[in-house]
């Protein structure tokens, strides 16, 4: 922690803030949008996003239990690792780093929000990998102890991809989304934990039955 | 995948071959159960590739539609205000063809013979079908704005119906004189794309602001009111002030004529010079509808719970011509409505589940750059026809980048349906 804290000290320097708590506040509030999707911290799991406890230093694409798109498990494969600026490189525009990311995310503009951010992230999940199982959320764990109707999914899904078969800038593309992910996503539309009109009003007559078909259907999709 | 032009009009080669052999002839035609589908936009061509893919050869389909490119209504509005390349709204059949094995016979059909179970062509022939999709869209009324008629639409362009309207109606706004008139006379409800005329005043209107800013926009509209009011005179408040007027039925509006010669409208007795007038006259269901006789004054009433006739249960009627309860007239529910009848076309014709109806629209509007608004709702089945389970509506007051947020995702709604129904 003596490393990050010098981060953080460092960068209130740099950037003018009077104190690493400034920086934290920051980080915070840089992380928000990331909350969407992903978790950091005491007690993170998987979500849309993987969890992001020790992601600095980490392989791509490896956190466990997490599936990724092809891209990331790619990167991952040629050994490329989350340094801080690869970490970097991708915040300013995931797609242009990491083509086919499934990240629903345009970027940070602003360098030293990078730099804020990433500072924050180390600060709050550590810098190096979990060890052992990572623990599925129960509520999702509970959507997915339904049996995997892929074709009930199949005709669900026809309500999906008027929206979700485009380029994926101004929509996330959906196919090929690990269950646990698709599930999670679901389920934060569903309770307004992630906010989005259309998404909150078709989530909100999904069953945890509909979800489930679903999120079996998609992780059949390319 | 960026903006995908490889189902656009580059394939003219695979319309050619279309057109040298329309049918394909198989051994076991007579086994084959035929789906015939007439009218290849948004509901129809949906219906077509969900049943073609779906059954995966089992089911013969044959797409029935006059233009050999599709040019959609949706979005033809941006083309209007600049956003958008006439071309972008272009579509070909050629995937629907060569991927799925979908009959694409380019010509019109003339009528139905309902006991035969056949569908007669213009071209000559006839085509025989199990079921019969029915997704025409829309027609006008004769006479709805007195004055105006099919013949003076050259003149007086309605440019609802995407196509050469649409360029005829951009043309002459781009050739309109230093501050001149541009009117549009609305239509009455019921009518396709309910925010449509009036997002197509604000393209107009951020056409002109940029190159003839004093020239005015005229509406008339037979309606107390509209599809996101609200949010339009809002935005046209902001943007466009002191440009747009709108007489409403309250001040005359309901009683319009026009003069096509002399460019002239008539609002309750008062005569005003226009340089451009968009004439949205009253519409009906497509006129193949009327022909096999499903319709019930001006539309095709159906069940809501998989989109068959009420008259004829192998019929099925899709999207503007339909009426099925609470759904607006659009692409998007034309493409929603499409799926529920391809699931309930492939349970009976196959060995394929049969699931509940859901059904779900969701219309985006321009008013300026960057500044996208939206209204959408689900719906399910009853008895008395689809009902709504839900909605939601943009609000005055969001922020610019949520407003910017909206039309991007419009973008990417137009590509995801445009594969929905092409690719």
């Amino acid at each position: 922690m003596m490393r990050l804290a010098v981060i953080l000290v460092g960068l209130a320097f740099a950037t003018g803030m009077a104190s690493a708590d400034d920086a934290t506040a920051r980080g915070e509030a840089l992380f928000r949008p990331c909350a969407a999707c992903h978790m950091i911290g005491e007690g993170a799991v998987h979500r849309l996003g993987p969890h992001l406890n020790g992601v600095s230093g980490r392989t791509i694409g490896t956190a466990e239990g997490f599936r990724y798109s092809a891209s990331l498990s790619e990167a991952g494969a040629e050994g490329r690792v989350w340094d801080d600026v690869a970490l970097d490189s991708f915040l300013a525009a995931p797609r242009n780093y990491l083509p086919g990311t499934s990240m629903a995310f345009r970027g940070i503009r602003d360098a030293e929000d990078r730099a804020i951010l990433i500072a924050y992230m180390i600060e709050t999940g550590g810098a190096e990998a979990p060890q052992g199982e990572v623990a599925v959320d129960p509520r999702i764990a509970a959507v997915l102890d339904h049996p995997p109707d892929e074709a009930y999914g199949a005709f669900l899904s026809s309500e999906c991809t008027a929206c979700h078969s485009g380029g994926g800038e101004g929509i996330p593309r959906i196919a090929g989304l690990a269950p646990q992910s698709f599930a999670a996503g679901l389920l934060a539309y569903r309770d307004g934990t992630r906010e989005h009109q259309v998404m909150n009003m078709l989530a909100a007559r999904l069953g945890d039955e509909e979800i489930a078909a679903l999120a079996a259907y998609f992780a059949t999709l390319e | 995948m960026g903006f995908s032009r490889r189902n656009f009009l580059g394939s003219a080669a695979a319309v050619t071959g279309l057109l040298a052999a329309p049918m394909i002839v198989r051994a076991d035609e007579h086994a084959r159960p035929k789906v015939v589908v007439v009218g290849g936009g948004a509901g129809g061509a949906t219906a077509a590739r969900y049943i073609a893919r779906d059954s995966a050869g089992a089911v013969d389909v044959t797409l029935i539609e006059p233009t050999r490119a599709y040019y959609t209504c949706f979005f033809s509005n941006l083309y209007l205000g600049g956003f958008r390349t006439y071309e972008s709204l272009g579509h070909s059949y050629g995937t629907l063809a060569s991927s799925y094995g979908i009959n694409v016979v380019h010509d019109w059909a003339t009528g139905v013979d309902r006991d035969a179970k056949t569908v007669a062509l213009a071209g000559g022939g006839s085509v025989p079908y199990d079921r019969l999709v029915l997704s025409p869209g829309i027609d006008f009324i004769e006479d709805s704005v007195p004055g105006w008629s099919q013949a003076a639409q050259n003149a007086m362009p309605h440019a609802y119906k995407a196509g050469s309207q649409t360029q005829l109606l951009r043309a002459q706004l781009e050739a309109m004189p230093e501050g001149g008139t541009y009117c549009m006379v609305a239509p009455p409800n019921p009518y396709r794309c309910p925010p449509g005329p009036y997002e197509r005043v604000s393209m107009a209107a951020h056409y002109l602001k940029a190159n003839n800013p004093t020239a005015k926009i005229l509406i008339v509209d037979p309606k107390p009111s509209f599809s996101k009011q609200g949010l339009f005179e809002d935005g046209w408040a902001r943007h466009y002030p002191g440009m747009i007027e709108r007489i409403g039925p309250d001040f005359g509006g309901d009683n319009v004529s026009v003069n096509p010669e002399e460019m002239t409208v008539d609002i309750d007795g008062v005569v005003e010079n226009v340089d451009v007038c968009n004439v949205i006259p009253a519409q009906r269901a497509g006129s193949i509808a009327f022909a096999a006789g499903i319709t019930e004054d001006n539309w095709a009433p159906v069940s809501a719970y998989d989109m068959s006739s009420r008259m004829d249960e192998n019929i099925h009627v899709l999207g503007d011509s339909a009426a099925q309860g609470a759904m607006p007239k659009s692409g998007f529910s034309a493409n929603s409505q499409a799926k529920v009848a391809a699931n309930a076309i492939l349970a009976a014709l196959t060995d394929s589940r049969a699931f509940p109806a859901r059904f779900a629209n969701t219309c985006w509007s321009l008013i300026a750059t960057d500044d996208g608004v939206k209204v959408g709702a689900t719906y399910e089945a009853s008895d008395e026809g689809i009902v709504s389970t839900g909605s939601f509506i943009s609000e005055v007051g969001e922020t610019d980048e949520l407003r910017a947020e909206t039309y991007r995702e419009s973008i990417d709604w137009y590509d995801a349906i445009a594969t929905d129904m092409f690719s």
